[in-house]
């Protein structure tokens, strides 16, 4: 029983980092039809831009790159690396995406595809290869609950990732410009007729996206301390496999298909098929795409001929 | 393949030697003059970073010294190093450019089981001796008589550790965890569990994990509802560091054991305050008052400006030991060198007295416990089977933890 509940919890804390990469993939397909894969990618900046950010703020503040724990550094080194992938994903879509607007899908994918292996590599130039260990940003504390073990960094990243999402929740739903990305989303076309500016919205949505999923990577390098330019990879596809779960298109879809796919892995890493762990998401991608290939939330749609 | 086109080469080149031409002044070592070269095969990047770059620094020390000493038979030997990536298929890759490129006379590497299993048949093909600093598992040298290591093997390892938990710690209920993508984990993870049951032990779980993960915490959450008294982790050094931290978040506070994987500079400021009371068991230890050891940590201290680790002083000896055997052979052809190391008796190294067994793996090498405490890395036990009885754990320590020898 204890187990189960602290299976349960670990679950949670690795699906809400899915999450959150899962809303970035899931905006922007919703709104451009398109598969960013290079949207992981964005993530692992957002990690490695966490892990110099620290760096650089301890310098400036305590004047030595050895980091002390604090929740002031914490929330800059967080502005830090959300504010770099918000420029980071507008050029993304300003460069590489706009100028495909017009032509076949197809194009904009294999630009996604080129472009994230751009990032992967560039990004062990860049980073350098090694996998680099992430400082402690906050003083860790263990919390005894009903058996089971919590550190606080689970509790911040659970508090974090739900503050991002009900920001989220609130521009798609409760203001003019989620109007005009639902429009967008609706129909290109006509929204663009409506007066609304296409362009700048897509543009919006790439941002958001993008900070999203640097939120993304600095709560993972707090959680898992290790990191590495190619990490955006597995998470990365797993992270799409619950934007597909949750409906791709859906933005609570996006959030519950993450936190499923974590849950799901928790448990099968701790039965006996723990070797299988990283499997079991794409045995779920299987199972969704012959069963309810919309996902769980998404609306089935007769093909248009 | 390059393959393809080497074996005819090989060939066209050992029969001009059988039928008595002069040896071509270019390929296999068979030059008489000019610089000898030896392929360096190390993970330099990736997962096992340190491995690469410690056996690296450890053995151009050793090159410098030679080199500095007028070389091998009077001709100065230059390495080139070829980066695995910590990956396999990297590590036949670079073999292959090490052989056919470059042309070398002899390979030192890898460090990692696997990537040496890789590389280990391509170099037996082409009849270029290579000799292992670090590779633990036993398959390594089975992969053909040109395959030789200086250390010694998971068997031996995993046997002296299960004794060590189960007879001096009086430990009774263990778990594993290991890298199923790794054939040294896997080995010696086997060989650790036959000995630990034979002596009265349990195994009260065996989970894996994939080396390369970042998140054990399900594995782990096993493990904890077992209650065991120990976690035997055979991986490498980044995966410990985080298996240490997360188990200790989960509230597991018994000790982690591992073998030589664990080596790295990098292990505690990965692990941290986590990776307190754990133990491994690895080839030397740094604070060695052998003389032998005191003179190798202070000219790699004065050449590099940090302690060596094992990786550092095997890589050293492995150099040292190919030298010694170059000296001694007749000529520098594959076939003619691999008899030579073969041959190699009583050849004193920094990690002890190496002589080698006809299945190429040295005989009775020393092995030690280390303890991880306040940071530093304390000998808790040695295991000299050339001293006494074979895998006698000769206690150092009380097994109540407190120290004898003298942290730096």
């Amino acid at each position: 029983m204890d187990s189960f509940l602290q299976n349960l919890i670990n679950g949670i804390g690795i699906g809400s980092i899915y999450a959150l990469i899962a809303l970035g993939y899931t905006m922007v397909y919703g709104i451009l039809k398109l598969i960013n894969f290079a949207h992981s990618d964005v993530f692992m900046v957002g990690a490695f831009m966490g892990y110099y950010g620290a760096r650089i703020f301890s310098k400036l503040m305590y004047g030595s790159s050895v980091v002390e724990p604090g929740w002031t550094l914490f929330l800059l080194v967080l502005a830090f690396s959300v504010a770099c992938c918000g420029v980071l994903g507008y050029l993304n879509e300003r460069i590489a995406y706009r100028p495909l607007r017009n032509a076949p899908r197809i194009a904009s994918l294999i630009t996604a595809i080129g472009l994230s292996f751009l990032f992967e590599y560039g990004g062990q130039m860049v980073f350098g290869p090694d996998p680099k260990f992430f400082p402690q940003l906050l003083e860790k504390k263990q919390i005894e609950f009903f058996g089971t073990s919590i550190t606080s960094h689970l509790v911040i990243v659970l508090v974090v990732a739900l503050v991002f999402m009900g920001i989220l929740q609130y521009i798609v739903y409760g203001t003019k410009f989620g109007r005009a990305m639902r429009a967008v989303s609706h129909n290109y076309e006509t929204a663009s007729l409506m007066g609304i500016p296409t362009d700048r919205v897509i543009s919006i949505t790439f941002v958001i996206g993008s900070m999203l999923a640097a939120v993304g990577g600095v709560l993972y390098g707090l959680s898992y301390s290790k990191i590495d330019p190619l990490m955006g990879i597995m998470l990365g596809l797993k992270a799409f496999v619950a934007a597909v779960l949750g409906g791709i298109g859906n933005v609570p879809g996006a959030v519950i298909g993450g936190l499923v796919i974590g849950i799901v892995e928790s448990f099968a890493g701790a039965s006996a098929l723990s070797t299988y762990k990283d499997a079991i998401a794409f045995v779920i991608l299987i199972l969704i795409l012959l069963f309810r290939p919309s996902g769980i939330f998404g609306k089935h749609q007769a093909e248009k001929v | 393949m390059k393959i393809d086109r080497i074996i005819p080469a090989v060939i066209a080149a050992s029969s001009i030697l059988l039928f008595g031409c002069p040896p071509k002044e270019s390929g296999g070592g068979g030059a008489a003059s000019g610089e000898i070269v030896i392929g360096h095969l190390a993970s330099m990047t990736g997962g096992q970073a340190t491995f690469g770059q410690q056996t690296d620094q450890g053995i151009r020390l050793a090159l410098e010294e030679i080199n500095a000493a007028g070389g091998v038979k009077g001709r100065m030997i230059r390495i080139i190093t070829e980066d695995t990536q910590s990956k396999q298929e990297e590590a036949a890759t670079a073999v292959s450019k090490l052989i056919s490129r470059d042309n070398v006379t002899a390979i030192l590497g890898e460090i990692a089981s696997s990537n040496s299993l890789a590389a280990g048949p391509i170099a037996q093909q082409n009849k270029i001796p290579m000799v292992s600093p670090g590779s633990t598992n036993p398959a390594v040298t089975e992969k053909g008589d040109y395959i030789f290591r200086i250390c010694f093997i998971d068997p031996y390892q995993g046997e002296a550790l299960a004794k060590y938990v189960a007879n001096d710690m009086k430990l009774t209920r263990a778990a594993i965890l290991r890298d199923v993508k790794s054939d040294y984990s896997m080995g010696l993870a086997d060989f650790f569990k036959n000995t630990f049951t034979q002596l009265g032990g349990t195994i009260v779980a065996d989970s894996s994990y994939a080396g390369g993960d970042s998140d054990f915490k399900s594995q782990l959450t096993t493990i904890k509802s077992q209650k065991p008294e120990l976690i035997f982790v055979p991986g490498y050094y980044t995966e410990i560091g985080q298996i240490a931290v997360q188990a200790r978040d989960l509230g597991i506070t018994v000790p982690l054991v591992g073998g030589d994987g664990w080596e790295s500079p990098k292990l505690i400021e990965i692990g941290g305050k986590a990776l307190e009371g754990c133990f491994y068991s690895n080839h030397y230890h740094v604070d060695d008052p052998s003389p032998a050891v005191h003179q190798f940590v202070a000219s790699y201290e004065k050449k590099y400006g940090a302690k060596p680790d094992a990786m550092a002083a095997l890589g050293y000896d492995s150099m040292k030991f190919l030298a010694a055997a170059m000296e001694r052979a007749a000529n520098l052809e594959g076939p003619t060198l691999r008899d030579e190391i073969a041959k190699t008796a009583d050849f004193q190294g920094v990690t002890g007295t190496i002589t080698l067994g006809p299945d190429r793996n040295p005989l009775n090498k020393k092995l030690v416990v280390l303890e991880i405490k306040d940071g530093n890395l304390v000998l808790r036990a040695t295991v000299d089977p050339a001293a006494g009885a074979a895998l006698a754990v000769t206690e150092s320590a009380p097994a109540t933890g407190t120290e004898t020898t003298t942290a730096k």
